[in-house]
């Protein structure tokens, strides 16, 4: 098993007709996932390098029994995106769009969570991939392999670098998961958690975490209470100056509530191994697995 | 983006919140008999800081000459850092009571969060520690929205003046429809106060989400406002995510996770960054010739580090942009280059067919910070 998405997972690409939808979908497809349709309203019945465009999330699901959408659309129709591919019953909506304004996001989630069971991963993330079954996102897939360490992460680059730490050490992963970095994430740290202590094929868990918020420090509560294997951390931002922006809309630091120090203690106080480099990963996991 | 005290008053106005009269102005030049506000006049310095008053950056004036003085003395004051360059005169108000009330987004609960509080006036994070009970917090949901009765039950909760409850009810719901409409991510009023003359919003912190910016015409001018560091005006021109610190290694990454995990690395290996430099997702060639442009004229920097992990991004679309930014060129500073993930086969081709003897090509995240931190000595 691994989590979220498998060999069964079909995906509607909303925005496949665009330069990254396709770039990115193509190569997902390369890599062996189903990408059964993809959505541009006004060009349903073309197709891109032979996938079916149809103009609604909802015909395409119907015509290819697709059960995932993974979103490109830009940020001014990214809300509509995501709730017509809820309302046509995807159980999965990964948004990969970066700069969706908030409101949105949070209205979105609310009516998402109220009106239809599908699960969101992102906005503003990288998606996942269940190396060997199916890569759903803009990971780099060549960095992955299959295995048994769980991934999670709020940033997009930072899991790369994990997952690369991982594989160099010829430790594999049974999902690589990234949750992104705006105010209101479909899935949280805690949801993914959740999934892989519930996951036979996942042995240890690697968390990454950033400055900013709190939800760091709500997985490690969670981790304390919930989790029983084993969990390597690392916190982006031990050195970033108080007071600035990094980037990121989590990524900000202010007085003392969201420091690295804050979320490294509670996290180590959870049980989990947390490193003070991101290039440690791989031992760290080595050393539990 | 954090918009000063006068900004978020025009917002106010713009949705019918009423504070009180005032004029801005960044000159004792502007500054005229004829100015048509009725004394007493609060000299306010704009500065976004706390704890102005205490500063000596609010004075109040009993006349024109008064005025013209306070302005003097506090336009230039510097406030914790802040340099004030402009100020806001307004009329000054007969307060009888006042009262703290905020929207935000509570990302942990995922909904809008409406804070309320009789104990206005004063630090609110005190209230919250001190006597939890004075302060009203009601989650929103932001597909529901705020009614009219709930409004009404927090006045009762919060035990605000009830002969005020309709005017209050008004204003609060204004400020709702200004947090959601507004695209802000907070919008506080601390005092909100009944004065002699109604409910009045003697204050204003008010911050935008930027992400909405194609919706609010208004955002730009706000934005344009702002001063912000030299150093940070080209960056920002460029559309690059670029901060300013003290060290001497130069840092350009995508994403702010690894910019900032980047910053770990370097300080790891005894080095410090001169900067933070996030090109964001997607970039293309362009963006990273930009963002060499940027470092060029950082004095601090004796070295620079380019850590690309492709993604969205194409790492051979990066390194045409190191190659467009250094070809011909005589370099100031070394520069190591560590790229990964999407089509890196390709960017390292492509930086190996073009080299450059202040170029290093580095495999690995640790290794090319060890030698910048190297670079930089």
């Amino acid at each position: 098993m691994s989590i979220f998405i498998d060999n069964e997972t079909k995906v509607v690409v909303q925005g496949l007709t665009g330069e990254q939808g396709k770039f990115h979908a193509l190569r997902n497809r390369d890599y062996g996932t189903k990408v059964v349709a993809g959505t541009r309203p006004g060009k349903g019945g073309e197709s891109v390098e032979g996938i079916p465009i149809f103009n609604t999330v909802e015909e395409a699901v119907e015509a290819t029994g697709a059960n995932t959408a993974m979103t490109f659309v830009p940020p001014p129709f990214a809300k509509d995106a995501v709730l017509e591919a809820g309302y046509a019953g995807c159980d999965l909506i990964v948004c990969i769009t970066e700069g969706i304004p908030a409101k949105d996001e949070a209205e979105m989630y609310d009516l998402l969570k109220e009106k239809t069971s599908s699960r969101l991963l992102g906005p503003n993330c990288p998606g996942l991939i269940s190396p060997g079954k199916s890569n759903v996102g803009i990971m780099p897939h060549e960095i992955t392999m299959e295995g048994n360490v769980g991934v999670v992460s709020r940033s997009g680059t930072l899991t790369y670098q994990a997952v690369l730490e991982l594989t160099n050490l010829n430790i594999g992963q049974s999902t690589c998961i990234g949750i992104g970095g705006d105010p209101v994430p479909g899935t949280s740290f805690i949801d993914v958690l959740d999934a892989f202590q519930n996951d036979s094929q996942t042995e240890a868990i690697v968390m990454i975490g950033e400055i900013g918020g709190s939800a760091e420090e709500e997985a490690a509560e969670f981790i304390k209470k919930n989790v029983t294997k084993p969990v390597v951390s690392y916190i982006a931002g031990l050195t970033a100056p108080p007071g600035k922006k990094m980037g990121h809309a989590g990524a900000i630091v202010s007085g003392n509530k969201g420091t690295a120090s804050a979320k490294i203690e509670a996290l180590t106080d959870a049980g989990a191994n947390v490193v003070e480099n991101p290039t440690r990963i791989g031992q760290a996991i080595k050393d539990v697995v | 983006m954090n918009l000063f005290e006068y900004q978020g008053k025009r917002l106010y106005q713009d949705f019918s919140i009423p504070t009180p009269k005032s004029i801005f102005v960044s000159s004792i030049s502007e500054i005229t008999d004829n100015h048509g506000l009725t004394y007493p006049v609060v000299v306010k310095a704009q500065v976004q800081v706390g704890g102005r008053g205490k500063a000596g950056g609010i004075k109040v004036a009993k006349d024109f000459d008064e005025l013209i003085k306070f302005s003097g003395e506090i336009l230039g004051m510097d406030i914790k850092g802040h340099i004030v360059e402009s100020l806001l005169l307004e009329e000054a108000s007969d307060i009888l009571e006042e009262y703290y009330i905020s929207f935000t987004l509570d990302r942990s609960a995922k909904s809008y969060l409406m804070m309320l509080s009789a104990k206005g006036g004063m630090d609110i994070e005190e209230v919250a520690e001190k006597n939890p009970d004075d302060l009203i917090m009601l989650h929103i949901s932001p597909s529901k929205g705020l009614d009219s009765e709930t409004i009404i039950k927090s006045i009762e909760d919060a035990k605000l003046n009830e002969s005020y409850k309709a005017e209050l009810s008004d204003v609060i719901s204004n400020l709702y429809k200004l947090f959601v409409e507004g695209d802000c991510d907070l919008v506080e009023v601390n005092p909100l106060a009944i004065t002699d003359n109604g409910v009045s919003a003697l204050d204003s912190k008010v911050s935008l989400d930027m992400n909405a910016i194609y919706r609010h015409e208004n955002f730009k001018d706000f934005e344009n406002e702002i001063p912000i560091p030299v150093s940070e005006q080209f960056a920002k021109e460029k559309n690059l995510n670029f901060i300013k610190l003290e060290g001497s290694v130069g840092i350009i990454g995508n994403g702010a996770g690894l910019v900032m995990s980047t910053l770990d690395v370097v300080s790891e290996h005894g080095g410090m960054a001169a900067n933070f430099l996030d090109i964001g997702g997607g970039a293309k060639a362009e963006t990273v010739t930009a963002a060499l442009e940027v470092l060029e004229s950082e004095d601090n920097v004796k070295s620079v580090l380019i850590n690309i992990f492709g993604g969205i991004t194409r790492c051979d679309l990066v390194a045409n942009g190191i190659v467009e930014a250094t070809k011909g060129k005589e370099l100031k500073w070394p520069i190591i280059v560590r790229l990964d993930g999407t089509n890196s086969k390709e960017g390292l081709s492509i930086l190996e067919q073009n080299t450059n003897e202040k170029i290093t090509i580095s495999s690995s995240m640790d290794e090319a910070a060890k030698l910048a931190v190297e670079g930089a000595i």
